[in-house]
Order: structure tokens, then C-alpha cells, then sequence
């Protein structure tokens, strides 16, 4: 999202139409990343229950991973999870992979 | 439209709150406190008389009020609220946010004296607290100009190029309770002059959902603080188009500074407000005396007339000025003003800075004489603050 100089945007820090919040990609803020070891999980959507950022991906009732665009990183899924298929990494780890 | 005045004898709060009668401003939220409690009164009444078709809303706080208002001008009504001191105090913390929404609401605070000790008497430290807040702030010397103000500020406030509230600051006591006879303008006239508000992103507009208030981090909130800086600035060219405009409607001529006698002057005084009066008395009699003294009287405090002030005060002997508040470890708030705008003209006068009046203490035409003595004499010096009616 590239941003606006001040002559550009509406005053009064007024968004002027709505669902803009998509464009907003908070999983920036992240700074440890949960990672699904697939081969513990139970399907039971403890994690999909708690995430506050809808940010666990289901299908069917199969848990598929994270949207990483929204995860904030905050741990609930993890700290939920009955069976310790879920594990927070630094986000520094995956650095060089991202370029 | 024929213009016949009405000229009565009233306080200024009965002037101020009978152009809040003739704005007729679709919400009005306030708490009453000394001395602004008669504007709220005198309102009240021509809502429960059913003279107006305001929603008033009796808050439970100043906090409330403000919060009230700012919420009304955001659904796209036309908001207006009252007071003084620690009411405003109490308020400041939403004071910044209708600037920083570019809410135009219009706001009379009657000047009193900030706590503590706890004192209910004029001075200008309450509106001294908020001037770097984003509000236009107008002070007015009698009733006549408070009620113009009021009217004015709609005006300015609501201008497309502006977007920002207005205080209109009016002396607690000697103005809001003192009686000066005003000219009421014709309802109709007061109805066309302010018209109808043009709201910009009302939340009651379904059609086209927006969103007041939200987050604004590093990324936008300085881009934001440009606009309102460019806003202030956009004052500087549309209020001489309004007040001229407000000249042909109603008669009379408003700019940002009055100049009293200030043609030949060698030795000029700037104030604030009421005081005014009482320093153009001691013109006269100077001026009678012989001696070439003049007054300036700022009209509009924020944005600062920094032009206006520069061309009228290139090459004066002197100027003195008079704060009735004080910056504590600092030069006072007027002072502080002047002498910054001085500092780029090509022949700097000498100045002085006089604080009085603090908690309503009387400032007297012996006290402007002693000061304008200080100027003719030359006895001036530009870091010495001085105190008028101070038991030394």
C-alpha cells in the first residue's frame, strides 16, 4: 500500500468508505509466528475459537494453518492448543526467506 | 433583507446566548459553570419555551459536553456548547480531538481564572491553556463583539477552507455580566447570514458509511497535524472575506487587530479583550495631553496576525504589551507573540511586557498610564516582566 501525502487524504483523519480495514495488512505487527506441526493436531478449532483476528485458516473443520496477512502473532492458538501442535518462532527466523 | 436593529441594554451573556437563539444550532450539550452558568440559563429557556428547536443535552460534566458535541458536528449537525475555565480544563482533552476531526463547532468561553486556588473571577489563563490546541480563538472588548463573534465564528468555522472550531472568548464577568447596550440584528438576517451547514462525511449519511476516529499511527497522524497547519493558515485569507461579507450584511467592519489612534503613534499598547476599553480611555486623555500613544487590540489571537502586526508596528518607539496570563519560566503568552513577530521588522521598536489583572484583580487607567509613562520615558526594558495592581 503506498502511502498519500497530506494534500491527498481526506481531514480529519476521516476514512471515507468503508472496508478499508482489509487493506490494512496487520500481520506486519508480528513479531513471533505460530507454526502448525500438522502431525499433532486434533482438528478440535480450539485455535480457530480463540484467534481474536480470525486468523486460522479451516476447511471443513480441518485445521489448515494461518493467514499470515492478519496474525499478529499473540500466541492464543498456541497457548490453547491441547496437544502443543502449535509453536511460536521469532519472526527473525524467517527473514532471509522473505527477502 | 431591511436592516432595523434592536438596541437593548444586556449582559454579554444574555448577547451571546440570544445569537445562539438566532444560529439555532441543531445540538447544543453543556454544563453550567461560573460565569458562563447565564449563557446555558437564557438558552435553556428558549428550548423549554420551544423559541428555538435545538436538542439540548444537559451533560454531566464538561468532558461530556465537549465529547457531546463532537459527536453531534461528526453525525453532521450543527453543535455549540459553553464555558470557562476549569470547565474548559476539563474539557481539553476532547478540545484537541474537534480540532483534529476539523469539527466546526462554536464554543463562547466566558475567560475566568484556572484553579487554584479556586477563584471565579476573569482572567485569560483558561483560554491561554488551549492555544495550541487547533481552535480559532476570537476576544472580543464588549457585549456588541461577543455577539458578533458568535455569529461570525459560524461562518468561519463552517468555511470549506477552514473546517475548524472557533472560542469565542469574552471576560468573565465584566462582559459576561456586566450591562452594555447591544444591536440585535434581525433573526432572518442572523438565519441567512449563517445559512444552513454544509456537513463534510456525516456518519447519519447511511448512503455512504465513513469512519470517524480511527487509529492513525507514524504512517498518516503527521500528514494529518499538515492539514490542520495549512487550515490556520487558510484562516488568514477567508476571514477578511467573511467579515466583509458580515460588514455589508450587518454594518460593521471586524479584521483581525483594531488599531486605536494608531496613525502618528509613536508609543502603541496591545491586549486582549475588555481591557481594551479602558486603554482607549487613556489614549484619549494622553492624546489630549500631547503625547503620540495608540492601541492595538488583537482580535484574533489563533492564528496569530503575525502580518498585520508586523506592518503596524515597524518603526513604533515602543510597544507595551498587556497579558492577563502568565507562562510560567516563560515570557507571557501576548508578549511572547509580539516580540516573536517583531523580531523580523526592519526598525524593532522597544518593548515591554505587563502582566495584569490575574484572578480578576481591577486594572485601572492609572495602571495604562504608569505604562504608557514606562514607554514615553523610555524606561522599558524587553526581559523585565512587570505586574500591574501587584502588592510588591
Amino acid at each position: 500500500m503506498s502511502l498519500k501525502s497530506w494534500k491527498e487524504i481526506p481531514i480529519g483523519g476521516v476514512i471515507d468508505k468503508p472496508g478499508t480495514a482489509r487493506e490494512y495488512k496487520t500481520g506486519a505487527w508480528r513479531v513471533m509466528r505460530p507454526i502448525l506441526h500438522k502431525e499433532k493436531c486434533i482438528d478440535c478449532m480450539f485455535c480457530w475459537l480463540y484467534c481474536p483476528d480470525r486468523a486460522i485458516i479451516q476447511e471443513g473443520g480441518i485445521m489448515k494453518g494461518f493467514n499470515y496477512d492478519y496474525c499478529k502473532g499473540c500466541g492464543l492458538c498456541a497457548n490453547v492448543c491441547p496437544k502443543q501442535a502449535i509453536e511460536m518462532r521469532p519472526e527473525t527466523e524467517f527473514l532471509s526467506e522473505e527477502g | 433583507m431591511e436592516r432595523v436593529v434592536e438596541r437593548v441594554a444586556v449582559t454579554g451573556a444574555e448577547a451571546v446566548a440570544n445569537a445562539m437563539r438566532q444560529i439555532e444550532p441543531d445540538v447544543v450539550a453543556a454544563y453550567p459553570i461560573t460565569p458562563q452558568t447565564p449563557i446555558v440559563e437564557y438558552f435553556a429557556r428558549f428550548v423549554a419555551d420551544g423559541v428555538v428547536r435545538t436538542e439540548m443535552i444537559p451533560v454531566e460534566s464538561e468532558h461530556s459536553a465537549m465529547s457531546a458535541v463532537v459527536g453531534a458536528a461528526a453525525a453532521g449537525a450543527r453543535a455549540m456548547t459553553a464555558t470557562s475555565a476549569n470547565g474548559l480544563a476539563l474539557m481539553h482533552e476532547i478540545v484537541y480531538i474537534a480540532a483534529s476531526y476539523r469539527l466546526p463547532i462554536v464554543m463562547p468561553v466566558v475567560n475566568r481564572a484556572l484553579s487554584g486556588p479556586i477563584n471565579i473571577h476573569c482572567d485569560h489563563s483558561d483560554a491561554m491553556a488551549e492555544r495550541d490546541s487547533g481552535w480559532i480563538q476570537l476576544f472580543a472588548e464588549t457585549n456588541q463583539e461577543a455577539y458578533d463573534f458568535t455569529i461570525l465564528a459560524v461562518r468561519l468555522a463552517e468555511h470549506e477552507d477552514v473546517r475548524l472550531p472557533v472560542m469565542v472568548n469574552l471576560d468573565g464577568f465584566i462582559l459576561s455580566h456586566g450591562v452594555e447596550p447591544v444591536e440585535f440584528y434581525p433573526d432572518e438576517l442572523v438565519k441567512k447570514f449563517v445559512g444552513e451547514l454544509k456537513p463534510m462525511y456525516p456518519l447519519l449519511d447511511t448512503e455512504h458509511p465513513v469512519t470517524w476516529g480511527p487509529l492513525d499511527l507514524y504512517d498518516y497522524y503527521f500528514e494529518h497535524k499538515r492539514q490542520q497547519i495549512e487550515a490556520m493558515e487558510n484562516v488568514k485569507k477567508v476571514f477578511p472575506e467573511i467579515a466583509k461579507e458580515f460588514e455589508e450584511t450587518f454594518g460593521r467592519k471586524y479584521w483581525f487587530v483594531e488599531p486605536y489612534r494608531m496613525e502618528d503613534a509613536e508609543h502603541v499598547m496591545v491586549a486582549l479583550g475588555s481591557t481594551n476599553s479602558t486603554i482607549k480611555y487613556v489614549v484619549d486623555e494622553l492624546r489630549e495631553e500631547g503625547y503620540k500613544v495608540g492601541s492595538l487590540k488583537i482580535w484574533m489571537f489563533r492564528p496569530f496576525p503575525k502580518e498585520q502586526l508586523q506592518e503596524l508596528l515597524n518603526g513604533r518607539k515602543s510597544v507595551v504589551v498587556l497579558d492577563r496570563a502568565v507562562s510560567f519560566g516563560a515570557e507571557a503568552p501576548l508578549y511572547e507573540a509580539v516580540k516573536s513577530a517583531l523580531y523580523e521588522v526592519a526598525a524593532r521598536p522597544m518593548l515591554g511586557s505587563y502582566v495584569y489583572g490575574l484572578g480578576g484583580r481591577d486594572i485601572k487607567p492609572e495602571h495604562i498610564r504608569k505604562v504608557f509613562e514606562d514607554a514615553i520615558n523610555g524606561n522599558l526594558i524587553a526581559d523585565e516582566q512587570r505586574y500591574l495592581g501587584l502588592r510588591e
